[in-house]
This record gives structure tokens, sequence and C-alpha cells, in this order.
């Protein structure tokens, strides 16, 4: 018995050891602080990652397939489905077509009317896309130095419920002649899918390798670094020109009415309805108006809830176009697609948009940093939208606020500008175009007008940027005189002896009309050695590889300046390398009653043209002229043998926005015709009327008119102060001429 | 129930009872406390504490990776409260053992790289150790090498943790994916809905807005950082890599023949296994000195997409031009690497001499300097590596609060401009707010204000009263005039009044004036406004002032004189934007404002280097105007009379200079006239013709 008690003692005995064991160990609490596994000196034991791994063993792979034909073996290409869905511009673009030149080319539309296809291939709007291509720096008619290609059947909306979708498109891609499963197309798109998915990727037709310019695309469906993201716009965007932005003014701080804004519509059910139909919870009716309707469509009476009547009494209550304007920040929501007009019109107005469209691949988001003029919210965190706008800064609103008009005026306020962007951004892609960083496309003037690429290397800085990096213009200038004339007359010589005493002048060179003999080479001219350039075509603003330094004196062959003239624009320039500074100014104006531009040579209070017969410059400038300007303005010039000066005032303008700037000088330009000198062409009435018709060309090609009002001039400070000439710098410009 | 009985009969025997319980306590105090005291006090050094060991079934579900994941679909942001800063939780997991049936670990022992990534998340603000209040999770396990785990078994691993959910808002950080021989370009863990911290994705392996790619740690490039210089570079291209495959070798070997300015590195014959040291032809190298004897560093793909090479070149300061297809660089989404890469295509290496040879040295330069500038501020380090994830995760988060572009990609430079006023146009403004610091000087102001009025520009009146004794003039005393006219009672005399940015400005430009500025005619003014609106960034005013630098004294001296030169004009009466009355309230150092308040000076000389300092703009002086006051008319209650006065100001200059680290004020040798000037016209044909002299 007693023998038994003990055993069963000694049994519980043990089962309350490990009771109070399980206690114990479950009640510790494990190590979740990192720091107290690890002293200090024992990390340093622990091994590397990169420790015990045969790394030398590995081998490099081999290089990717050269060719378009070899790529297509690869395996992932095989799938030619609609789209192909793996494309990368290096395994479907074939980057070889692009080695010399970026073109683009444009199937005839011969082809197609002569295949009796032609009824209706092209909506207005595609029409227009096409004929900017057309008439661009990018156009090429020959198929075999094409970079690019774009088809001229029409495939901007592919729903098939609107009226603008053209069907049978399939059996007229057949027809197409270099199509070749679509390599190095672009086909732009505004609308695909339809109801009630709106799938994406239907667009009725096989792309295969084609690169989409799409709008409403998500980020998951784009191929990266392949499709374009493109904006959504009205069949009246303007083809050239353009609008400006709302903002024409830097009010800080910005005080608007309302904080947020939208009015559009609520969808009830489908796509999208999700965001659209929960927006309306926002709204305070004090800074925050969140307007929307359900009377849209043919049949909303079937779909309508009980909100329908309130809504549509507050609805009809606000302006669109005035909630625009008045307020702060504009909601962007998702459509039934992801982008809508909504977008580009909330950035015309300077309303900063606030985007709720999840996923969306904003337009050009490639280049362009949209966290500069958007503010990003989550379709998931619709009530935070608030709390989130109110929570940015006086300063940071500014910003963003600027920058929406900077993008609108540089990538998206015309068709012309859409259009070339996306080709910009596909040139950027190649290596060999390559080049321009994100300030260059995030700041004015934009990528548009900053050509540069490896393959030309601007040996200097744009002229925009000088203050933004803390630079500044190299202290010299180059000197260019366009010479007519045949024989080096008496007035060059002292115009060139007047060059040569400026301290700040580095060569002087002679564009020479006179002696086309392409022939290049030094003479001394009353002991200056200039360069003596022919051959250019009777160019004036060839961009010269003579030309090293970043400002040009542009000079006519019969000027006469000073050395204190001369060194004091200089001077004035390099506070304003941007603009055109120089002497002799000329103006433009809009007469009612002729309903036309007029040229002005007057000494008037105002000017907006500064000749080029004695003004410094930008070189860049030069390549712009050359390169950029639209081969339709250049035949201008060369046609009438006039206007060039005014086609660089035009350009310079265009490009910054600004006016001229004209120093003083000493005495009047046109006054030399009358002093014996040579006959000049200024005086000449067919001249002058020449160049009225040149300027209303040019209004017509560029869309609007970019010339700007000054009606400064810089003088030295001390410029006829009753002070001892001995105390003034610039002391020849009050001298009297003779 | 069977306890209770058995108590009850042991009742009987309280004593045993009692020993028992004695007893079994003190052998749990000896095997719980005493005993791994005794087992650690044995194992000396202690590697690594007890942990948590995991047995993984090897059956253990696992979910495969969902490659269509973005950050709306996958990622679960209710986790993430909502702060409006862009602070988010990262909970770290538990240090823990992982093991298969067989007790065989999954993978090696942690590396000291992924217990530094732990350990920064842990330090940081962003750590939290409370899971439930986590948004995003990182396991412990080490998953940096994927050749140092079993992938497998780690994924079923990771698929047992216990906030595992299917991977959602895990982050999972590697920076060598793929083994021999197909190499893949991501992890090959099975992770469901996890996003993954990468190094070496290429563009179809990498999930837009979801994945990071992140940077790999590299060893070598602390060493080569150390000593860098962009001059003695003697080779123009030199390769990095010497298990290059053998095809790129042929091909740039022929390039090099043609043209010696590309060297091809190879492995030395006789060196074996030695990763130190490289050849070319029959020269040796040390492996580091290639990376800083070259200006171009030529990075092909080696096994993996991105290695280390990308990491040691920008380091070294060797601008490395990445021929790798389809490879997704590092922090792309935030670093512009085209500020300080050459983006190349690996299938056209033949012209690749021709566009490299044509840039600029200046570029070369700059783009070196980038590198190393974007390697210290975001490669440097596996702590600076880990931040840089997290913020970017971060401004995912709470895109409002990202930082711009300019923020991540310019390096700092404290000449570069940040105009606040960028919108590049000529202001369109219909007229200006005049702004006039009076004290007690009634009757000149009221003269000022008769006189002002009358300009067509002028849209409102506010008279700053820094008079604390005596009121200002009562309400039926002013002058009657068209425009409104607003009384601002200040409640302290300082000199910063006049530049605060009242409610009352409505319009962007301002007139500041003293209230003793008498001889201004109304052309003059008109004229200020229009040159303003010609250029709104800038200050435009009457007379100018200068700084020169004294060689004697070794400082600036300020200048009263007439000079050639300008750098400051007074703002006694000068238009400038209304920002900057914001500016010079809210954004100049304190010190400057607080300085001139309580000496009483030079307000007009900060006002002219906070604008310089902030455009890299010089003011504009217009008109000849070289006084405020006639030369025969001697005032002595003007301040800027006497020669302490000048010391004063002289004093100024050299202080905000100190302040600002270097002399902002821009110095110009223009002023600005109306075009026709003192030109031969008729005065009927002239804008402005009432133009004081001097």
């Amino acid at each position: 018995m007693q023998a038994k008690k003990r055993f069963i003692i000694l049994l519980w005995l043990i089962v309350l050891f490990i009771l109070v064991m399980c206690l114990l160990k479950t009640t510790r609490k494990p190590n979740t602080l990192l720091h107290l596994t690890y002293s200090i000196d024992n990390v340093e034991n622990l091994p590397s990652f990169m420790d015990d791994w045969q790394q030398n063993l590995e081998v490099g792979r081999p290089p990717a397939a050269k060719t378009y034909e070899a790529r297509q073996q690869i395996p992932y290409h095989t799938s030619h489905r609609k789209t192909n869905k793996l494309c990368r511009m290096e395994t479907c673009f074939d980057s070889s077509r692009c080695e010399n030149d970026f073109r683009v080319f444009v199937y005839p539309l011969s082809e197609l009317e002569s295949s009796g296809l032609l009824t209706s291939t092209r909506s207005v709007l595609y029409q227009k896309m096409l004929d900017i291509i057309v008439e661009s720096r990018y156009y090429t008619d020959e198929y075999t130095k094409a970079c690019v290609f774009v088809i001229a059947i029409d495939t901007l909306d592919r729903d098939p419920l609107s009226p603008d979708y053209l069907r049978n498109i399939p059996v007229k891609m057949q027809r197409l002649r270099h199509w070749n499963g679509g390599r190095n197309h672009v086909i732009f798109n505004l609308y695909s899918g339809s109801w009630p998915d709106y799938n994406e990727d239907d667009l009725g037709f096989h792309t295969g390798d084609a690169i989409l310019a799409k709008a409403s695309m998500s980020v998951t469906n784009m191929r990266p670094g392949f499709d374009i993201s493109f904006p959504l716009f009205h069949k009246k965007h303007p083809e050239r020109g353009g609008e400006p932005g709302f903002v024409r003014s830097n009010t800080y701080p910005i005080t608007k009415n309302y904080k947020l804004a939208f009015k559009g519509k609520r969808y009830v059910l489908g796509i999208g309805s999700e965001t659209r139909n929960s927006i309306f919870h926002l709204h305070n009716g004090k800074d925050i108006i969140v307007v929307t309707t359900c009377k849209h469509g043919k049949n909303w009476k079937d779909a309508q809830d009980e909100r329908c009547d309130v809504d549509n009494t507050l609805y009809e209550k606000y302006d669109y176009g005035s909630l625009l304007k008045n307020s702060t920040f504009c909601l962007v929501p998702r459509g039934r697609r992801l982008g809508s007009y909504r977008f580009l019109e909330a950035l015309q107005a300077g309303c900063i948009p606030v985007l709720l469209s999840n996923n969306w691949a904003l337009p050009f988001d490639e280049v362009i940093d949209w966290n500069k003029a958007v503010i990003w919210a989550d379709e998931r965190l619709l009530f935070q939208v608030p709390e989130v706008i109110h929570s940015i800064s006086e300063t940071k609103l500014f910003a963003l606020r600027q920058q929406t008009q900077i993008l609108w005026e540089q990538y998206f306020n015309t068709i012309e500008k859409i259009v070339f962007t996306t080709f910009e951004i596909i040139k950027e892609r190649l290596p060999k175009f390559q080049s321009r960083d994100g300030i260059i496309w995030n700041t004015s003037p934009g990528a548009l007008v900053s050509q540069n690429s490896h393959t030309e290397y601007l040996n200097f800085n744009l002229p925009f940027n000088y203050h933004l990096l803390g630079k500044q213009p190299s202290p010299n200038f180059t000197v260019v005189i366009f010479s007519q004339h045949n024989s080096l007359n008496s007035p060059l010589y002292r115009l060139v002896r007047n060059i040569a005493a400026s301290k700040y002048l580095t060569q002087i060179i002679i564009n020479s009309c006179a002696e086309n003999n392409g022939k290049s080479g030094y003479q001394n001219i009353a002991g200056v050695q200039i360069l003596i350039s022919s051959g250019n075509g009777c160019r004036r603003f060839e961009p010269l590889p003579f030309i090293k330094t970043e400002a040009v004196l542009s000079l006519d062959d019969d000027v006469v300046l000073t050395t204190d003239e001369i060194d004091f624009a200089f001077h004035v320039w390099q506070s304003f390398p941007d603009r055109i500074v120089g002497f002799p100014a000329r103006s433009h104006y809009w007469d009612n009653s002729k309903d036309s531009w007029l040229y002005t040579s007057k000494w008037t209070n105002e000017y907006s043209i500064i000749l080029t017969g004695a003004a410094f410059y930008h070189q860049y400038y030069n390549t712009l002229y050359t390169k950029w300007l639209s081969p339709l303005l250049i035949k201008t010039v060369e046609q009438s043998h006039n206007c060039e000066d005014i086609l660089m005032n035009f350009l310079v303008s265009h490009v910054t926005r600004r006016p001229p700037i004209k120093v003083s000088q000493r005495k009047h330009y046109k006054e030399q015709a009358n002093n014996g000198m040579p006959k000049s062409p200024w005086n000449d009435p067919d001249h002058f009327m020449q160049r009225q018709t040149c300027l209303n060309t040019f209004v017509m090609l560029f869309g609007y008119m970019p010339l700007l009002q000054s009606s400064v001039r810089f003088d030295p400070i001390l410029f006829k102060d009753p002070v001892s000439n001995f105390r003034k710098k610039y002391k020849q410009i009050e001298l009297v001429s003779n | 129930m069977f306890i209770r009985l058995a108590c009850c009969r042991l009742l009987r025997h309280r004593k045993l009872i009692y020993i028992s319980i004695f007893i079994s306590f003190l052998l749990s105090f000896v095997y719980v406390v005493v005993l791994p005291h005794a087992v650690k006090l044995l194992h000396k050094p202690p590697k690594i504490q007890e942990v948590y060991q995991y047995v993984i079934p090897e059956d253990s579900p696992i979910v495969p990776t969902n490659s269509r994941c973005t950050f709306y679909d996958c990622f679960n942001i209710y986790r993430c409260g909502h702060e409006f800063n862009g602070d988010f939780k990262v909970y770290v997991y538990p240090m823990a053992r992982h093991v298969d049936q067989d007790f065989i670990p999954i993978g090696g022992k942690m590396s000291k790289e992924y217990h530094t990534i732990l350990s920064a998340i842990v330090e940081s603000q962003y750590y939290t150790k409370n899971p439930e209040e986590a948004c995003v999770f990182v396991s412990s396990i080490d998953t940096l090498n994927q050749n140092r785990f079993r992938v497998k078994e780690t994924s079923q691993a990771l698929a047992l943790l216990p906030h595992w959910n299917g991977g959602q808002n895990h982050l999972i950080f590697n920076m060598v994916p793929g083994t021999a021989p197909d190499y893949k370009t991501v992890v090959e863990l099975s992770i469901g809905k996890a996003m993954v911290a990468g190094v070496g994705f290429d563009s179809w392996t990498y999930r837009s807005s979801f994945d990071i790619s992140i940077a790999i740690y590299s060893d070598l490039a602390i060493s080569l950082s150390n000593d860098y210089t962009f001059k003695n570079r003697t080779t123009f291209i030199t390769t990095v890599q010497i298990n290059l495959h053998n095809d790129f070798i042929t091909s740039l070997k022929s390039i090099e023949k043609q043209k010696s300015m590309i060297r091809v590195i190879e492995p030395c014959s006789h060196s074996g296994q030695n990763k130190t040291i490289v050849c070319h032809k029959n020269n040796t190298y040390n492996y580091a000195e290639i990376f800083t004897d070259s200006v171009f560093c030529l990075i092909l793909p080696g096994p993996r997409l991105m290695d280390t090479v990308l990491i040691d070149a920008l380091a070294a300061g060797c601008i490395p031009i990445v021929a790798i297809n389809h490879v997704v660089l590092p922090f792309f989404e935030v670093i512009d690497w085209k500020r300080a890469v050459i983006m190349w295509s690996e299938t056209e290496l033949n012209t690749l001499l021709d566009v490299v040879s044509g840039i600029p040295l200046d570029r070369r330069k700059d783009m070196s300097a980038q590198g190393r500038w974007l390697y210290k501020t975001y490669l440097s380090s596996l702590k600076i590596i880990t931040m840089t994830t997290l913020k970017i995760l971060s401004q995912r988060l709470h895109p409002h609060s990202s930082d711009f572009y300019e923020n991540w990609n310019l390096r700092p430079n404290p000449v570069s401009a940040k105009n606040p006023l960028f919108l590049p146009y000529m202001s369109d403004s219909s007229g200006f707010t005049a702004i006039i610091l009076s004290y007690d000087r009634i009757d000149s102001l009221f003269t000022l204000i008769n006189m002002i009025s009358k300009a067509p520009s002028l849209q409102k009146i506010i008279v700053v009263w820094n008079n604390q004794l005596k009121s200002p003039p009562h309400f039926s005393e002013w002058p009657k005039i068209d425009v409104s006219l607003k009384v601002v009672q200040t409640t302290a005399n300082k000199l910063s009044n006049r530049f605060f940015p009242y409610r009352e400005i409505e319009t962007e430009a301002i007139l500041s004036l003293d209230d003793d500025i008498l001889m201004l005619t109304l052309d003059e003014i008109e004229f200020g406004f229009q040159v303003w609106k010609e250029f709104p960034d800038h200050i435009v005013g009457f007379p100018s002032r200068t700084h020169v630098w004294n060689n004697k004294t070794n400082a600036w001296k300020y200048e009263s004189e007439w000079k050639n030169e300008l750098s400051m004009v007074l703002t006694g009466a000068a238009f400038y934007h209304k920002y900057w009355n914001q500016a010079y309230t809210y954004i100049m150092p304190n010190n400057i404002k607080e300085w001139v308040d309580d000496h009483m000076n030079c307000e007009d000389i900060a006002m002219n280097f906070l604008v310089s300092n902030t455009t890299n703009k010089a003011p504009i002086k217009i008109t000849p105007k070289k006084k405020f006051k006639c030369p025969q008319c001697t005032n002595t209650e003007m301040l800027s009379a006497d020669q302490g006065h000048m010391a004063t100001r002289t004093s100024c200059v050299n202080m905000f200079a100190a302040i600002y680290g270097r002399m902002p004020l821009k110095t110009v040798e223009y002023r600005i006239d109306p075009v026709l000037y003192r030109s031969l016209l008729p005065k009927k044909l002239k804008r402005y013709n009432n133009f004081g002299e001097l």
C-alpha cells in the first residue's frame, strides 16, 4: 500500500514538474529585437553573402541576337497574338533603320485610293496628325530611309459603338506594304474597347510588334520602354499655335474660392462606377465642390437611383468652366477608361489635377516627372483626399501650379507638340540619340526645343539653364560677318579694326556669299587674321563648325559699330544669354483694317525684332534655325532671299517667350544709306513689302504670333549723365558719329 | 477532474506534497534558468543565442509568385495608416532557424549583409515591434544570395511565417538572383503577392510600380571611392569583367585592333583563381587599378544582368557605359541614370567608340562627379541602400509627399538658382500696390500719397504705420484719393514690417516706398512698373549701390559713389514681386532678419541679397536717377547720410555674405531707359517724357 502510494506521489510529482515546465516555457518571450541576438563583434564573424560561392567559375551571357530576324527565334517571340506583349525596343524595334537619322514615313494615301478602299479611312483629327507629320522635319517620303512608320488608316477611335469607328481595318492592314508584323510602326489610339468591359487591349486588329501610342493605358498593360502613354485630347485641339495656359500671373499665395472641384458624370453601374459613384461624398458645399449627374447616355432613366434628382439639381448650380478657374485642385477620377479629357483641361487651367485613377500611366510619363504637377490620390483611399490636399504647403502648391502651365505649353497645347513629343520619346530611347536628362524635359523651354544628342554633342550649355545651374556663358564671342558683296570694302576694314579691339573677341569669321567655291581659309584684313568661310549656300545662320564660343555676334558687312558698343552689348548678353541682344530694332503691330500684321521700321516706343545685322545671340540658335525649324519656314526665306532675321526673332521669341533686347547705340542704322554707303536694300519698298508678307506667312506657319513687345533699352549706368567722361566706362557710345 | 481527485488523496501526505512541490520548483528553476546559463558558459564564445527552430514539413504549401501584381492589386494599403508625412511602419520577424524534416538547415547562416539590412530597419523611424500596426513585413530568412539557400524549402518557410497572408505586404530582399546555368533575372522563390527588392531585374521580370530595383552592395567600391581624381586617366574605355562571354571578347578585340582606345582585360593565365590581378596583352594590372585609370568603364552582361561592377565603376569615377539589354537599373524610379551613365545596346558595340569619343570633356567630368555623388548618396552602404528602398516605398504609399526630381538627382550646388518664379512669362499684371513705410513725417507722407495716387497703374496704397507711440492721423485727415488706402498699425517699430506679406496686397507687383521719396515723377513710376512687368523676378529700382572687394582689408566694401557698376538697388522706391515679402519674412535666414530689426538698417541690402541668392540675377536700375534727394537740399533727416552709416552698411554686406556662405550679389554695368530716351525725336512721339535727372 505504502509503496503504491509512494509510486503515485512520485508519478504526480513528475506530472506536476512537466506542467510547470510547460508553463514556464510558453511564457518566455522570444527575442524580438535583433540586436539582442547578435552582439556587435559577432556580426563581424558572420559570413558574407558573397562567401562560399564559386563566382569565378560563372561565365557571362552571350550577346543578344543581333538582327531582328534572329531575335524572332527567341522563344518568347513566338506568340504573335493581337499585341505582342513581350515586345521591348531591343527585341521588336529595328534600330538599324535609324543609324543615320530619325525619319518618319507616312503611307501615301494614293495606295489606298487605288485599291478602292479610300471611303472615309480617316477622321479629321487623324488627317490633321498625318498632315503635321508630312510637313515636319521628321518626314521622309522614301520608306528605305525611314526609322518609324505611320499608317494612313485611322486607328484613333476603336470603340465599335462610336461613329468614328472604322470597319474592316484588318483587311486594310493587309495592304500595307511595309507592315512586316508591325515592326517600327507607331499606332496612335485614343479609345479602345467598348461597353461593358472596355478592354484596353481590344483594338479590333492585330498590332503585333508595333509601338502603341495610346491614351488611357494602364501601367500593367504597357510594355515598358516600348509603348507610349498618349494624352487624350479633343477633336478641336489646335494643330499649331495653341492656347496658352490660363495662369497669366504668378500670384502668391494662391487664393481661389474653392480648394477642390469636380463636375461630371456619375456612373451608377459598370466599370469605373466604384469611384464615380462615391466621389459625391466629398462635396461639402464650401471649399470642396463635387457635383455629379447620372443624366448621360440614352437610357439613363433605366438605371437611375434615388440620388439622381438631388444630384441633378446641384449639378445645374455650378458651371464647369468657372469651377476650373476658381479652384486650386481639380479632381480627375477615372471614367470608363483610365484617362479623361478632364486631365488636360485641368492642366491648362492651372487647376492642379488630383488623380483618382489607379494604375493609369500618365501621358508621356516616360519623360515627364508628373510629381511636379499633379497629386496622386488612391481610389482605395478616396476619403483621405481632403486631408491630403490640405496637407500640401503653399510653396509646393505654387510650384505645382507653375509646372502645370509649363508642361501644358511645352508638350500638350497643340497636336503638333503631342505628335512631336511622341517621336522625341522614341528617338530618346535609341542609344545614339539619347542624352536629354530629366531637367531638360521638365523645365522650360523643354525637350522639343533642346536638340542635343550623343551624335551631335553640343560643346556648350543650352542658352536656357545658366541661372539654374549656377553657370555663366564663357566670356568671349565669335564674330560672324555675313557678306553679300564681292569686294572687301573700306567700311569693313574699319569694322574689323573696331571689333579686333575688343578684348572678348575670339575670332572673326566672314561668311561669304559671293564666292561660293566651298573653300575656307585665313586672310589678313586690317592686320587681323580672319577666317573666310564660303560655300554655305548663302545661309546666314549656318551652324559653322568654326564657331567655338557660346556667343555669336552677327554682323552685316556695312555696319558701323565702335568697340565700346560691342563690349557693352556683349556685357548685356551675358546677363540674358537666351535672348537676341542687339542694336537696330523693328516692330510689328496688328492692323484691324487690313486684318493682318504689319511691319514697321519707324522709331516707336516699342520693338519686337532686333535686326541680326548687328546682334549677339547664342550659337545654339543657329542649330535650331537650321535643323529644327519647319522646312516650310526655311523655304519661305529661301524663296524670298529676305526675312531670315525676322524668322530668327520669331524662333527665339517662340522658344523663350521673351522679347529681344535693344542696347543703346551711337547712331541709327538706317541713316547709313544716306551717308553715301553702297545702296542698301533697306530702302527698297518692294523689300519692305516682302518683309510684311513674310511676317504674315510666319504667323500662319507658327500658328500664332510669337513676337513680344518690349519698351526698354539697355544703357550704360552713367549714359549721358552730366559727369566727366573720364568716369565713364563706355565713352564711345556717347560720341557723336562722324 | 483527474488532478483534483489526486489532490484529495494526497492531502493525507502533506509533508510529502510540500517537499515534492519544493523539489519540482527547484528542478524547474535549475532547468529553465541555471542550465541555459551553464550551457552558455560552457560554449565560449557564444556565436548565436538560442533562437526558434522551425521544422518545415516536406509537403508544406507554397503559392507561386504572382507575376501580374501591381501596387493597387496586391498591396493592402489599409494596413498603412494615413500619415501625411510619408511615414509607415515595418515589422521585422524575430530570428529563427529553419530546417527541413531531416533537420538540415534550408540555407546558410545569416549573412552579415542581411543582418545589417535588418538592423538598419530596426534602428530606423520605420520600425515597429508590433506586427498589428505594421504596413510592411520583412522576414528574417536571409534571401540575399540564391546560391546560399534551397529555393523550395525557403519558399515553404516564408509561407509559414505567422503574418504571411499569401505574401501580402511582405518585402523580400535579394541581391544575387538565379543560379547556373540559366541565371533567372529575379530570385526564384515562390512568394505569392510579396514584393521583391532585388538586383538585376530585366524588364520582363520587374513588376512596374510593385517591385523595387535596388543596388548590390560592393566592398571593393568602398576602397575605390577613397582616393578619387578625374585626372591621370590614361585609358579611354576599359572592360571591367573577367568572366565575359567569348563572343564579346572576340568582337571587342577586333574593335581594339582598329582603334586602340579600348582595353579588353582578361584573367591572367598564370594567376589561377586570383581575382585581384588582371591582364591585358603582356601587362598585369591590379584589378582595382583598371577602374581608376580609365575614363569610361564598359559594362556588359555578366552571368547576371547586374553585379558589383556598376557600383565599383561609379565609386571610382569611371563613367559606366552600360551595354546590357533589358536591364533595370538600381532605383531607376527616382534616379535619372542618364546624368551619370551612358546607356548602350549590347548588339551595337561597333558604333560605340565614335559616339563616346564625341562627348566633350566638361560633360565627362560632370558625369563622373555625378556618378560618384550617386554612389555616395544612394549606394555606398547597406544601410543607405536599405533606407533608399524604404524611402521609395514611402513615396509609393504617400505620393503627394514625394521628393521632386531635383531633390533626388541634383548634386547640392550652392551657386545654383532655385528661382520660385519659374513661369517664363512677362507679367500681365494691370497694376501694383504701393507700400509706404511711415513713422511720423505726416506732411511728406501726405504729399507722397497725393502724388502717387495719380499713377494710372496704382491699385492700392498700404501705409505701414511703424510708430507705436503716436497713432496714425484720424481717418478724416488723410488725403482724398481715388484708389483705396489702407493703414496698418504695427506692433513694434521694426524695419522688416515693410517687407511683411500683408493679406491686403492683392497685386503681384509691390512698389516699396519710403515716406520721404518725393522726387519721383509719374512717368518714372509708370515706366518702373512697365520694366518690372518685363522682368518680374528682378527687383527694379532707381538709385543703385554696389559692392567692391577691398584688397587692403580683405573684405567687401559698400559703395554709393557714382560707379559704372551696380549690384543693389535701394528699396526706398523699388518694384518687386510680392513673393519676396513671403521669402523675406519666412525663408530668409533668421539671423539676418533679426540683425536688421535690432539695428534699424540694411533691410534693403538684405532684400537684394535674398533675391540675388535665390535667382542668381542682378537687380535692375532704371532711369539715370542716382539719389533720392536733390544735391542742393541738405537734409540731415535722411538716414543714408553720415559716415558711420556707410561703415555699418559695409559690415552688413560682409556679414550677409558670411551667412550665405558666398557673395550672391551680381554686378552689372547697365541700366534701363525707355527706348526713345534721349533720342532726337519730338516729345510727342515719346511715351515717357517727364524724367528727372540723377
